[in-house]
């Protein structure tokens, strides 16, 4: 195995094209998503995405937020080169939300929001509490390592170039 | 970060190894000899060790529980001393002022200015009481899975550090390519083929 930081950072642009990849995914293929977890109502995009644009040796850094944030401007990026570094999710069954953020370098998860839990008032309900805390965490970090799973198996495929690539660029000049 | 507040950020590892002997007595062990000690009375500046994840500013691993189903529930405790700069300012005006007028002179050379600027320092970090922060973690040991809540790449490090330490076994953060490389069902070849891919471009 490659040296850790000479691997996170030689490799990091795998994050970002898996976050676009799933953008694509959510706007164009939701059943092949839902397929991922048997009880998932839905997984979308939430409220904030950053792109990150190169262009002649600088970097341009685009972040969208907010609930009624148009995309014209993240389809923009894509459409001038650019690739998703970062996206907040809402993932949903039955009646609980999650809401989480994943930034496409580390795939590290952050400001995971899950559904509200029961007040611990004594100390005999710690242990029950983090127990429902860890299953519905685990709801998270499952789906994405089983997303990545699925992106991997395609970008390191022939499919990759043959059939994904050329359908994300018709989905980014859509 | 606490693992029960109502948002949390997590970092995700594989363990890599496996204890040798009794797994909990073991493990107990190492979270014992690792544990936080207080430096608030010391000259220390910063410290790190392990904390109990329900008492954490009195750990004691030979009464609290570390093992809640499956996983073992412990954190990291990082305590730091930060002064603020203009306390610093202030007592060392105050003594360079002092040695002045004691000696007679108008000015002090570099070296006795930087020898008062330590010795401020030094006797306020022994007033200055530890700012400690608490990072929880998650540690499925059947699986090999360990989560970490926080993702500063600060107190990452010092678990890194420390998880090597206490339980001889190391951490592998996970991250595009690990994650990759560690991917259920991947072939040796997908792994060399993984290993040569570039950057996608998107647009023409």
């Amino acid at each position: 195995m490659l040296d850790v930081s000479v691997a996170y950072n030689r490799y990091k642009f795998l994050g970002h094209e898996f976050l676009t990849w799933l953008w694509f995914i959510m706007d164009v293929d939701q059943s092949s998503i839902l397929k991922t977890q048997s009880d998932m109502l839905s997984l979308e995009m939430d409220n904030r995405i950053v792109l990150e644009n190169s262009l002649d040796n600088r970097v341009e850094n685009i972040t969208i937020k907010g609930d009624d944030a148009g995309l014209e401007e993240a389809k923009l990026s894509l459409q001038k080169g650019g690739v998703v570094t970062e996206l907040n999710f809402s993932l949903k069954t039955g009646d609980h939300e999650w809401k989480f953020n994943i930034k496409g370098e580390s795939l590290n998860v952050s400001s995971l929001r899950p559904p509200e839990t029961g007040k611990i008032e004594k100390k005999e309900d710690v242990e029950g509490a983090v127990l429902e805390k860890i299953y519905l965490y685990e709801k998270v970090v499952s789906l994405v390592e089983n997303l990545y799973t699925q992106f991997i198996q395609i970008r390191i495929s022939n499919k990759w170039n043959s059939e994904t690539v050329p359908l994300i660029k018709k989905w980014i000049k859509s | 970060m606490r693992l029960l507040s109502s948002s949390v950020s997590i970092t995700r590892y594989k363990v890599k190894g496996e204890i040798q002997g009794p797994l909990i007595k073991t493990v107990m062990e190492g979270l014992n000899k690792n544990s936080i000690i207080e430096i608030d009375n010391e000259s220390m500046e910063k410290t790190a060790g392990w904390t109990s994840f329900d008492n954490p500013y009195l750990p004691d691993f030979e009464t609290s529980s570390c093992v809640i189903g499956a996983h073992f529930v412990f954190s990291l405790r990082i305590d730091k001393k930060s002064i603020p700069s203009k306390i610093i300012k202030k007592y060392y005006t105050i003594e360079v002022a002092k040695k002045l007028a004691e000696s007679g002179r108008e000015h002090l050379s570099r070296n006795e200015k930087k020898d008062i600027r330590e010795h401020v320092t030094n006797a306020l970090i022994l007033r200055i009481p530890a700012t400690p922060n608490i990072y929880d973690i998650i540690w499925n040991y059947e699986e090999s899975s360990l989560w970490f809540f926080s993702n500063q790449k600060a107190a990452n490090e010092e678990l890194e550090t420390l998880f090597s330490k206490s339980f001889r076994l190391s951490l592998i953060r996970l991250f595009p390519y690990t994650m990759a490389e560690l991917a259920a069902g991947i072939t040796d070849r997908e792994r060399d083929l993984l290993s040569t891919i570039s950057r996608t471009k998107f647009m023409d």
